[in-house]
């Protein structure tokens, strides 16, 4: 029982991690209705913010602050410069193509995401970087529960993350940018008829689907320990799959998605083996996709004429 | 009856006013002298360009290019039979086919299997006649059931559904039956193309059997072009309601879109395997896809000529001159040449953003020199005559690395603000950000021609999505606002 439950602990670790990339991509996908393929990129990008960062501050042996104040600096300078990104890219790459057919900015978003991953190849090489987590958060410091370990990374990532969850769905359906989101979401033109800044408003949705995939690349690079210039893409896809199986646009289904992920490759790696957890992921999508494409909480598109 | 004195030459389009049409035929054609040379080689017929493209191509060999060129020529030509399959499917029927060269896998492996000692204990060894057939109606098969799906789902979600097929297709061929498949070490010794007596074992070979192959597929498709089908798919494309209300069978022409995609695919495939003589679940690979997608998208999707052209461009640059740094060199600077030439004007601007160029680069190499010798102790990536003249021109530090690093993000940042403002200001951005170019090239990206080539894969998606949506040949798409 002791081995179901530490898969369990772990599978939920990684679900939050999932659960943060799919909100944001789910969000990007409300305002905009576009398939953001660069989502994944800005995650690996937000990793390596973190890894320099760890860097700056005099690498994993030698950290010239606290540790607490270093994950502060590490996911506050990732979540911003990430955000701004995402809010470069939609301003650049995106905007321009609002009203052109649905296929263009889909294309524009592959070119994106290529050019990101490529970029950070040129900037700093194919090599994995190592964050060296247990070098200054020690495996010790965690909870022992019988035999299921639960360390500090993954309590830190889960309540970070079930933090940020209850903060965006407060956002959402608390504040006028919220609302403001929702309303662009569902009309965007009746949107603006009533006033409603739509420029803002999509630019604020990039910042903070971005920045969440920022905060999702530094959890990652504490938990796995390493960050290359191809870990977005994989990321990514899983992403896509917890929103798709979520329902596409709906942030709790995103939430939700991304945990069911997690836990189930977390037991397939597990009980079967770790070679086909990719290929079940994939075979899952495509699964949810034929027998019900609105996904768990999504509504079923109705198609005006 | 219309009151305008000129109606438009080609007729209005569906869906679009005539000032719009004739607007719309007015941007069909490229900017400046570029349109001028298009509309000579539009006078010529299309059968009879073909031909003298098919000649061409025919006597590339014989004007003694060496193996490496003839390599050149044979990927280009995979690329281009690629491009111009997959533009059946995202050019004429309007579905994004993520999973595209998925179909370039299964063609791939299964000439592999059926053409090499791997399955049972000596192998299948089937002639090239039977197998390609086989592989190709196989191929035909598997495309109507990964179209299947677009029988209910459309756009964004047929799309994530075709990406994880082809994600998938990796995964399989790299982790299940490992004895069939060889799983990351592949299927090597795969036997030529061989039927009868003849058996195809040199480049030079494949060369050729390559242009038969492209001009065939391109002639059928032209033909299958203004068919009843053809016209059916674009139908679909533009709006599959008004197209099933015509009694068009949608789900039908959708689904043999994908089967005749991924017969051009499969059929790529077998001359892909037979001619590498291995197959490699990487081989198939999403950046693969984006090459093909890239190829598409430039020379235009919706048009065959487009699409092989495309492929030329895209392959020549990527495969042929981004090798060797002086090419690329070369290549780096005519481009930026083309670009000023046809987007700034007047001329008068032209040769003001010109020398102010020359002035910059000069003046800001004698103040950095004097500050600091070491600042401008490094030399360029560019040699020959390109390498003398830019010694004087471009700020090179001793140690380029990092610097290269800063002013590539830099780079980055001065064509976006470069995007964003008008009139002067874009002119006056315009020197620094060409002088940034030419620094990152000489100090980063001509080092590193494998990646920077990545690069201008991404960079032509994206500049070409922007800029011109119908690619260097594609008829412009007026969409009807609902």
């Amino acid at each position: 029982m002791g081995f179901f439950f530490q898969e369990l602990v772990n599978g939920i670790t990684t679900g939050a991690l999932y659960s943060l990339i799919a909100l944001g991509f789910s969000m990007v996908y409300g305002v905009l209705k576009l398939l953001n393929f660069a989502h994944g990129d800005l995650y690996m990008v937000g990793a390596f913010i973190g890894y320099f960062v760890i860097q700056w501050f005099g690498g994993p042996q030698g950290l010239k602050v606290p540790v607490p104040l270093l994950l502060v600096i590490m996911f506050v300078l990732s979540a911003g410069l990430v955000g701004g990104l995402g809010v470069a890219i939609e301003r650049f790459a995106y905007r321009p193509l609002r009203d052109a057919p649905r296929i263009a900015p889909l294309i524009t978003a592959i070119g994106i995401s290529f050019l990101l991953e490529n970029s950070a190849l040129l900037l700093v090489g194919a090599q994995y970087r190592v964050y060296n987590t247990p070098d200054f958060i020690k495996f010790s410091s965690g909870i022992q529960i019988g035999s299921v370990s639960i360390d500090s990374v993954q309590i830190t990532v889960v309540v970070l993350g079930l933090a940020l969850m209850v903060g965006l769905r407060l956002l959402v359906n608390r504040t006028r940018l919220g609302k403001q989101m929702r309303a662009v979401s569902a009309d965007r033109e009746a949107a603006e008829m009533l006033g409603i800044n739509v420029n803002l408003t999509i630019a604020a949705t990039f910042f903070l689907g971005s920045a969440l995939a920022g905060v999702a690349g530094v959890m990652a690079g504490l938990l796995f320990n390493q960050v290359n210039n191809t870990i977005g893409f994989i990321a990514g896809l899983k992403a896509f799959t917890a929103a798709v199986v979520g329902g596409i646009g709906s942030l709790p289904g995103a939430m939700l998605g991304g945990l069911l992920i997690g836990i189930a490759e977390s037991f397939i790696t597990g009980y079967l083996s770790s070679t086909y957890t990719n290929l079940f992921v994939f075979a899952l999508l495509i699964l949810v996709m034929l027998v019900r494409p609105s996904g768990l909480f999504g509504r079923a598109q109705l198609q005006k004429v | 009856m219309s009151l305008d004195p000129q109606p438009p030459a080609t007729g209005p389009e569906v869906g679009a006013d005539e000032w719009v049409a004739r607007h719309a035929h007015r941007r069909e054609y490229l900017p400046s002298w570029l349109g001028v040379a298009q509309r000579a080689v539009e006078r010529v017929g299309w059968w009879p360009r073909l031909a003298l493209v098919a000649l061409a191509g025919a006597a590339l060999p014989a004007l003694g290019l060496g193996g490496f060129q003839v390599q050149v020529g044979i990927d280009t030509m995979e690329v281009a039979l690629l491009a111009v399959g997959l533009n059946i499917v995202v050019g004429w029927a309007g579905i994004l086919d993520l999973g595209y060269v998925a179909f370039l896998g299964f063609g791939g492996y299964a000439f592999a299997l059926l053409s090499s000692s791997q399955l049972g204990g000596a192998g299948v060894h089937l002639p090239a006649i039977l197998s390609i057939p086989v592989v190709m109606v196989a191929a035909a098969l598997l495309g109507l059931l990964v179209g299947w799906p677009s029988r209910r789902l459309i756009g964004d979600y047929l799309a994530i559904v075709t990406l994880f097929f082809g994600e998938a297709f990796v995964e399989f061929t790299n982790n299940v039956a490992p004895g069939v498949l060889g799983g990351p070490n592949g299927i090597v010794g795969i036997d030529p193309i061989h039927s009868f007596a003849v058996s195809l074992t040199s480049n030079v070979s494949y060369y050729y059997l390559l242009v038969i192959v492209l001009v065939a597929a391109m002639a059928v498709l032209r033909l299958l072009e203004n068919s009843r089908t053809g016209r059916a798919w674009r139908a679909v494309r533009e709006d599959p309601l008004a197209a099933a209300s015509m009694t068009i069978p949608v789900n039908r022409v959708k689904l043999m879109a994908f089967a005749f995609g991924a017969m051009v695919a499969a059929l790529t495939g077998t001359i892909f395997a037979a001619q590498q003589i291995s197959v490699f679940p990487t081989d198939f690979d999403t950046p693969f896809l984006i090459l093909i997608y890239a190829a598409l998208i430039l020379g235009g999707a919706g048009s065959i000529a487009g699409a092989a052209t495309g492929a030329v461009v895209v392959m020549v640059i990527y495969d042929g001159l981004l090798r060797n740094a002086t090419y690329s060199g070369y290549v780096f600077y005519l481009l930026i040449a083309l670009t000023l030439v046809a987007k700034v004007r007047p001329w008068r601007r032209l040769g003001v953003v010109l020398a102010a160029l020359v002035a910059f680069g000069l003046a800001l190499r004698a103040i950095v020199g004097a500050i600091s010798a070491s600042a401008v102790a490094g030399a360029p990536a560019s040699t020959g005559w390109l390498g003398t003249a830019l010694r004087d021109w471009v700020v090179i530090p001793a140690n380029s690395t990092g610097a290269g690093d800063w002013g590539y993000v830099l780079l980055i940042c001065l064509l976006i603000a470069l995007v964003q403002v008008k009139g002067v200001w874009r002119t006056a951005l315009m020197v620094p950000a060409i002088y940034v170019g030419a620094f990152v090239w000489e100090t980063k990206l001509a080092a590193n021609p494998a990646i920077t080539r990545e690069i201008m894969i991404g960079a032509i998606l994206i500049v070409m999505m922007n800029a011109r949506p119908q690619g260097l040949l594609g008829t412009r798409r007026v969409e009807v606002v609902t």
